[in-house]
């Protein structure tokens, strides 16, 4: 019986059940409860909903730092163009509106201008080896002592593709470092380093603050100059522009330091001389290890000891002084950006793709680098393609970014504080105001009416 | 008395060094728990010195020396470095901007802190309360140097509620700011005081805005002693007093009215006996309009503005703004921050931006043709259209006084000594030998002041004069005003402070999102704005009297 009207019900068709009796029964039933739930299912996951937040600034660090070491590895025009796809796909899909992030466009000139200092120094310095000639520039005879450097001569295809592709490497590294800039706030990173760091850190967020103030000082009192009718003379510049700008810079910070000083900071446990001493030598020790270390990662040349060993020997003496110094300040972190497994996901993509490039480049270099003697087409060999695209992964791994601007005020809380009693899409109140159909829906679920 | 006083000067001296004799001395102080405590006292009479004493920055961070025992909350100052006294002290100075340390408005509230090691959840409630309390929710993720001043300056104040300080001192937080925020940021103040209890220790030079709030006035009497009391006991007496107040000294009203209603209360009779004096001319001060019938003023305008606009990009600052200005007369130029003042005046001078529109001055030659302030080169501008502008001490930079003044002849082809009689004039005595960062605020305005009026410009155009000045110091700006009116030049001055205006101005303009929505005798102008209007006129009103002087001279005319 109960089945039956509860299939009669199911049945959005049937015209001869009034609404009422329906209900009741419907209600009495499991298998009416059922139908209820799978037909509203739909409505209430319409979408899948993750919360907008920014990813810790590190994560992005290290996923551009192992694109980067990918690019390193190779002159592959076709890989290293793969790349610089996949970087800008990330950075478009996944930068906020914040005013740091709108600066990787730069740093994409940037690399063009790499390049093209690069293809034209190679022409007009040594138009190169090969024996296909595009042209020939006139030379400039040099006198015995600058034996070895030739200007103007014949400039080669191998010549100008070689210094392209070298370019085009160097430009790849740093439009990656670029994307880590510019998904990345630079100062949530500073405010992400550890304790030991602290005062490095405050004395750059504070250094970051004063040179837009100087730039607007600056033009300040470079305007007034005109009001003293003085433009035209360049022999008063450095005392009527330096002077006030750089009193006025000292006036504030003076102030900076009196806010600083009543606010709190510095308020540090004492420790003993010879114990900072050792924790100083760890931490430097420690970050000179490092430095080699990446640069024997990045330089295919050097001996391969140079590479992974001293790097992870400077990171453990880095982490230790880090960790020994941290003790001592007394302060906490206010929302400090957490480490949760899109973090995990976006780093360890990173990490892959260097790794598997550095792995390509040591068991076949000659897919990544193509010869240009005798002159061939690049080719993408399979294996470095698929681990270049595994790169485009923080496109969807990551949340989406926190936007600022656009964020309505009227919400009490902003994007960037959801909980997780928030998560669920919240219609804006005008939107409600307006007759928001979902909200109709919403409003006979709770009075438990079933969506028809 | 049952709680001791959280705030305890015990016969306080301060001397910095190098100065012959002490900034403050023997001050005795006791500031109880929940009062608004505001100092007063002219420039450089201690102000600061006092306030710094109480977190313990003088003579911590300034230098000095320091007698007696300053105690708060029962901590001597003279063992606690002011950043151990963080969280019973919150100290915020007169520009918001160059104390912040971090960049947003919630990382900032934060800052303190972090560096008291607050718990993190303590921490995030205490935000979303100060956030709150501040009225500044809505700006949480908002750039810090994006904000408005007023925003800057209750973004500051929460900054340091977050650290639950007992006392907050504020060093003068509505100086650089239009009335209207300044009302936000004393509203938000006095919140604090009476719904929280916190203690407020706050300098302030216009008093008219804050005295009805006090429980306690501290005068700084100028010989490093102060004098403390209820505000009605001590403004009797004191050298710095708003304008109701000294209203009621010159009438004779006790209890001495503090605020416009009390006063009002007061007055029916003055009202009344002013009702049968003649009304004061206003517009008699002015040389070239003899009398205040006159509708055109005789001579052509020293600076004709047709159609003025100035765009920064797509924001638009100034709006095809019309305007004249004329020989003989101030005109106050008021609005709220933003609303296009500064760049107003920049595009009259001429070497500002500007988009569209001329600015016409008057040929050199007589029967040539107007020329405009923009075709001009700077040297040429500057001897048509001077202006001082906001920050003063930007067109400075000189070791000396002296030098100063000898680089403005010679800049100007004048005479030597024509910028130093000019100084004399302005300000009598000034030692010139100083260095222009060690002049007070109105002194370094002065020597602006002469600096522009050597190369003889016919208009002069101010930006926030009174910013910082105190109230003989703006007594002597208006005075030198007049002055420059009376023989000859069109004087033209931005400024947010209605008393000065009701004191200096003929004519007000007011602008508007670029636009200028007012323009009229300041009488009427002025008189008709509920946020513009001079105490007097708000306790006279419907009267037309607009300051204390007019009060008094009519007063002396035909006594009661």
């Amino acid at each position: 019986m109960t089945t039956a009207v509860g299939a009669d019900a199911g049945t959005a068709a049937d015209p001869v059940a009034p609404t009422g009796t329906a209900g009741t029964t419907g209600w009495l039933s499991t298998e009416r409860v059922r139908d209820a739930r799978t037909a509203a299912a739909p409505a209430r996951r319409a979408r899948w909903y993750r919360p907008a937040r920014d990813l810790h600034p590190g994560a992005w660090w290290i996923w551009a730092l192992g694109l980067a070491t990918a690019a390193s590895r190779t002159t592959n025009p076709l890989v290293l163009g793969l790349l610089i796809a996949v970087v800008a796909l990330v950075v478009s899909a996944r930068r906020s509106d914040a005013p740091w992030a709108s600066g990787f466009s730069a740093y994409l000139v940037a690399g063009l201008v790499v390049i093209a200092i690069r293809v034209v120094f190679r022409i007009v310095l040594d138009g190169g080896s090969g024996g296909h000639v595009v042209f020939t520039l006139p030379e400039v005879p040099l006198p015995d002592a600058a034996a070895g450097i030739s200007i103007g001569g014949p400039v080669t295809v191998e010549g100008i593709l070689a210094a392209f592709y070298d370019g085009l490497r160097l430009a790849t590294m740093i439009i990656c470092l670029g994307a880590a800039n510019s998904l990345a706030n630079p100062k949530r990173l500073l405010a992400a380093t550890p304790n030991a760091l602290y005062e490095v850190g405050s004395a750059i967020t504070v250094a970051l603050s004063v040179a837009p103030q100087l730039v607007e000082s600056g033009r300040r009192v470079g305007r007034a100059r005109r009001l003293r009718g003085e433009v035209g003379r360049r022999t008063h510049w450095f005392r009527q522009v330096a002077v006030p700008v750089m009193t006025d810079a000292l006036d504030r910070s003076l102030m900076l330091a009196a806010a600083m000083d009543s606010r709190g900071y510095g308020r540090t446990a004492g420790d003993p001389p010879a114990r900072r001493r050792w924790t100083a030598v760890l931490v430097l020790g420690g970050l000179v290890g490092v430095a080699i270390g990446t640069y024997g990662l990045l330089d295919s040349t050097s001996p391969r000891a140079l590479g992974v060993p001293t790097l992870v020997v400077g990171l453990a003496l880095a982490t230790v002084g880090f960790t020994r110094s941290g003790r001592r300040v007394r302060r906490t972190r206010y929302r400090p950006d957490p480490w949760r497994s899109a973090e995990w996901g976006v780093t360890a993509v990173g990490v892959c793709v260097g790794a598997a490039l550095y792995a390509t480049s040591t068991v076949d270099p000659g897919s990544l680098n193509p010869s240009l003697q005798p002159l061939v087409w690049p080719t993408l060999p399979i294996g470095a393609t698929v681990a270049v695209l595994i790169g485009a992964l923080p496109s969807v791994i990551a949340p989406p970014p926190v936007r600022v601007t656009g964020a309505p005020a009227s919400v009490p809380l902003g994007p960037a504080t959801l909980e997780p009693s928030t998560l669920e899409p919240r219609a804006l109140p005008n939107q409600a105001a307006a007759g928001d159909p979902d909200d109709a829906t919403r409003i006979r679920r709770l009075r438990g009416e079933v969506p028809r | 008395m049952t709680t001791p006083p959280i705030v305890v000067f015990d016969r306080v001296g301060v001397t910095y060094p190098g100065a012959d004799r002490p900034t403050i001395a023997g001050v005795d102080l006791h500031v109880d728990e929940g009062e608004l405590c505001v100092v007063v006292g002219r420039t450089g009479t201690g102000k600061s010195t006092l306030l710094g004493a109480i977190n313990g920055l003088v003579p911590h961070f300034t230098g000095g020396t320091l007698h007696g025992r300053v105690t708060v909350a029962g901590r001597d100052t003279a063992t606690s470095p002011p950043r151990e006294l963080a969280e019973v002290v919150g100290v915020v100075g007169q520009d918001p901007l160059a104390g912040f340390v971090t960049d947003t408005v919630e990382e900032e509230l934060a800052y303190g802190m972090e560096q008291l090691g607050v718990a993190p959840d303590v921490m995030r409630k205490r935000v979303e309360e100060t956030l709150d309390l501040m009225s500044i929710a809505e700006l949480r993720h908002r750039a810090l140097r994006t904000l408005s001043g007023g925003q800057q300056q209750r973004v500051a104040i929460g900054s340091v509620l977050t650290a639950h300080p007992r006392v907050l001192v504020l060093d003068e937080p509505t100086s650089a700011l239009d009335p209207t925020a300044a009302e936000d940021v004393l509203a938000a103040v006095t919140r604090l005081v009476h719904d929280l209890g916190v203690t407020v220790v706050m300098a302030e030079h216009r008093l008219e805005r804050v005295v009805q709030h006090a429980d306690r006035v501290v005068e700084l009497r100028g010989d490093g002693t102060v004098l403390s009391g209820p505000p009605e006991q001590v403004l009797a007496t004191s050298t710095v007093a708003p304008p109701v107040v000294q209203l009621g000294r010159l009438a004779g009203w006790s209890p001495l009215p503090l605020s416009i209603r009390d006063a009002r209360r007061l007055a029916p009779a003055l009202r009344e006996h002013l009702g049968r004096v003649p009304p004061p001319f206003r517009t008699a001060v002015g040389p070239s309009t003899p009398t205040p019938s006159a509708p055109t003023p005789p001579t052509p305008a020293a600076l004709a503005a047709r159609a003025l606009s100035v765009a920064y990009g797509s924001t638009v600052a100034v709006r095809e703004v019309d305007l004249e200005l004329h020989h003989g007369a101030v005109v106050a130029l008021m609005g709220r921050n933003g609303s296009g003042k500064s760049t107003l005046l920049w595009a009259l001078q001429g070497s500002g931006l500007r988009s569209r529109g001329a600015v016409r001055v008057p040929a050199e030659r007589s029967g040539a043709a107007p020329v405009d302030t923009a075709d001009l080169a700077p040297a040429d501008a500057r001897r048509r259209v001077g202006l001082v502008p906001q920050t003063a001490g930007d067109l400075l930079y000189l070791a000396t006084v002296a030098e100063e003044c000898a680089q403005a002849d010679a800049d100007a082809g004048r005479p030597a000594g024509t910028c130093d009689a000019l100084l004399e004039q302005l300000v009598p005595g000034i030692d010139r030998r100083t260095h222009p960062r060690d002049l007070s605020e109105g002194q370094r305005l002065s020597l602006v002041l002469a600096i522009q009026l050597t190369a003889t410009p016919e208009v002069v155009l101010l930006d926030e004069p009174t910013r910082g000045l105190d109230y003989p110091a703006k007594a002597a700006l208006a005075a030198v005003l007049r002055h420059l009116a009376d023989t000859g030049h069109a004087v033209m001055v931005s400024t947010h402070d209605v008393e000065f205006v009701a004191t200096v101005a003929d004519r007000v303009v007011v602008m508007a999102q670029g636009e200028v929505v007012a323009d009229g005798p300041t009488a009427e102008v002025v008189v008709s704005s509920p946020a513009f209007a001079p105490q007097v006129a708000k306790v006279l009103a419907p009267r037309p009297w607009l300051t204390v002087d007019e009060v008094r001279r009519s007063l002396e005319l035909t006594p009661c």
